[in-house]
């Protein structure tokens, strides 16, 4: 393999498990330096360990990569020395305040006497957290731990950032900041590994994905691709009475074409990007005699995707790889 | 595509994507921390640990507080003949068994630190391996200093009269330091290999407890059965009870301190690379 000078990440064949459990199953990943790269998958999927093992965290089983010329395994510290990581769990020190933890980290990176507190205020007000530097981190909500792990990760400006689910438990106004930051850190030009299991969050950030199941790249492509490989949008509805749904599945799959049923019993989709289809569709229901209790026309959710995808809806694995700690607070 | 929206009631504790930039470009990477000014940096943190969790000290000084009123008082004249005589003895021998105990917490708060998504960031950070076990252990160390400094007023307070004065007191609170930091080093590999905190707090007393209770902490050997009084004799922990004793009273036994450093630097030389390997392995 030729190392191609402008991938800021290229992987090959990247695997590991975890007893029985084969978390990552040959992962292959190529990165242009300078984008937003995303790696879209539902928990149990295999991104935390592939995230882990590109920080240097994991060492792979097996297959190699290399993160800005340097090899993960062999030039491990060089890998460091060019990258930080934002990880699942909020990556801060609970019983320190925010500002002991942004001085901590910056004279571990090396900067040294008032250069490292300067560094620290200017982070603590760039990121809104300036009245809470005092407070210690445990008494930190959500969205600001957030906001702190991300300002530790650029004490030094990383050529490259790893985002473990940066905005899974967050509210969507903290979500929006978040993205306004990864945003900022692309304009600047760092490189930027996304894991996620929001469509809509790949979608909005990404310049590629890479789509992962059970351990194993299915789908790789801008977000417009693999968009229009399954289907631009779908037209969700839910009836008044479960029973009619296989009506209301012939009459979908007549107007639109390609039907989900969902796991509720009165919830089904289409794929459809056309508004106007979708009203006659929903014209058509109900001239037949469907209850409607709502719809809605949107995105293909994650669900969606994988099903259209892999042919089985996206699961978490029933294995313990590390993905499976996390944490869900609230929606 | 969707920007920041600040809202007014929220402008003071949101992110300001401005500022965000210029914070992200205004900084090159300095040169690398050295090995040194790592490790100090983490004994920082563990000081400001003390300092926000001031409870974590005070579980490790109210035992020992407790042992040597309860010893000297309650057992000090069947023991001694008189209080006074037996709080001779067993000042620098609590001295050693309340440091000796605040080790096992270095292994457990390590233990308590990997459950958390900050060791994940330190792992990911170009500083030297060893760094964080050894700048904890350090911060540690001055616990143990603050914890035995504890014992020895206490003892000062109910009319405890060392021999060699202010410099015996300290040599023998240094000979128990850094023998306690040596020790420390078994503790953080159960604190690494063990699966939580609990875990590691009950291995780790089931070994210091009976290790410390078999010493001659608390009695003189010489009336012990013959088995036993070999193996007290020979308890490292002895050793450095002796050697505390010997400082604080100005006749200490050289071999005696020469064994103790032995001990330590050993124990330091296996355990801590072992530490060490764990740590980046886990």
């Amino acid at each position: 393999m030729t190392t191609h000078p402008a991938l800021a990440i290229e992987a090959t064949g990247l695997a590991k498990s975890f007893g029985e459990t084969r978390a990552v199953d040959g992962v292959d990943l190529s990165v242009r330096g300078g984008s937003v790269y995303g790696v879209l998958g539902p928990n149990g999927a295999g991104k935390t360990t592939t995230i882990r093992m590109l920080a240097t965290l994991l060492r792979p089983d097996a297959g190699s990569a290399k993160v800005l010329g340097h090899d993960i395994v062999k030039e491990a510290d060089a890998v460091r020395g060019v990258v930080s990581l934002t990880g699942q769990l909020a990556s801060v020190d609970e019983d320190l305040t925010g500002r002991e933890n942004l001085i901590l980290i910056g004279r571990l990176l090396g900067l040294k006497g008032p250069a490292v507190r300067q560094r620290a205020t200017e982070l603590l007000e760039a990121f809104g957290l300036s009245d809470a530097a005092g407070r210690l981190v445990k008494n930190y909500s959500g969205g600001m731990r957030r906001r702190l792990d991300l300002a530790a990760s650029i004490v030094v400006t990383p050529r490259l950032m790893f985002l473990d689910e940066p905005t899974t438990g967050l509210d969507p106004r903290s979500r929006n900041q978040v993205w306004g930051i990864i945003r900022a850190l692309v304009a600047e030009g760092t490189t930027i590994l996304l894991c996620t299991q929001y469509l809509e969050e790949a979608d909005q950030l990404c310049d590629r994905i890479a789509v992962i199941d059970r351990g194993r790249v299915i789908a790789e492509g801008t977000p417009g691709e693999l968009k229009a490989s399954i289907g631009s949008g779908a037209l969700h509805v839910r009836l008044l009475d479960p029973e009619q749904r296989p009506q209301a599945e012939g009459i979908l799959a007549r107007e639109l074409g390609a039907v989900t049923l969902k796991a509720d019993a009165a919830g089904l989709s289409a794929a459809c990007s056309d508004a106007g289809r979708a009203a006659e569709a929903i014209a058509e229901l109900s001239s037949l005699g469907v209850g409607i209790a709502d719809f809605s026309l949107g995105q293909p959710s994650l669900d969606e995707v994988f099903l259209a995808l892999t042919g089985h809806p996206a699961e978490p694995a029933a294995g313990e790889g590390p993905d499976s700690t996390n944490e869900e607070q609230a929606a | 595509m969707s920007t920041i929206t600040t809202t007014a009631e929220g402008a003071a504790t949101d992110a300001d994507e401005a500022l965000v930039r210029k914070a992200i470009s205004s900084t090159p990477r300095p040169p690398r921390a050295s090995a040194l000014s790592a490790a100090m940096t983490f004994g920082w943190r563990g000081m400001l640990k003390v300092k926000h969790v001031p409870e974590q000290l005070l579980d490790v000084t109210i035992t020992p507080v407790m042992f040597v009123v309860m010893f000297t008082y309650l057992f000090g004249g069947a023991i001694a003949g008189s209080t006074g005589e037996y709080l001779d003895y067993i000042l620098p021998g609590i001295l050693v068994m309340s440091v000796l105990f605040t080790t096992v917490y270095s292994g457990v708060a390590l233990n308590t630190d990997l459950t958390k998504g900050v060791v994940d960031r330190f792992r990911s950070l170009p500083i030297w391996s060893p760094a964080p076990l050894l700048g904890s252990l350090i911060g540690d160390s001055v616990r143990y200093v603050i914890g035995g400094s504890v014992i020895i007023v206490l003892g000062l307070a109910l009319g405890f009269r060392p021999g060699a004065g202010a410099v015996g007191v300290l040599a023998a609170l240094g000979l128990v330091v850094v023998f306690a930091f040596g020790l420390s080093w078994v503790f953080t590999t159960l604190g690494l290999l063990l699966r939580s905190p609990n875990a590691v707090m009950n291995a780790g007393f089931m070994g210091i407890f009976p290790l410390t209770f078999l010493s001659n902490v608390f009695v003189e050997p010489d009336t012990l059965p013959a088995g036993l009084k070999a193996f007290v004799d020979v308890n490292p922990i002895s050793i450095l009870a002796n050697a505390s004793r010997g400082l604080m009273e100005g006749n200490a036994d050289g071999a005696d301190i020469a064994i103790v450093l032995a001990v330590a630097a050993g124990l330091t030389a296996v355990f801590m690379p072992l530490t060490t390997r764990l740590y980046r392995r886990r």
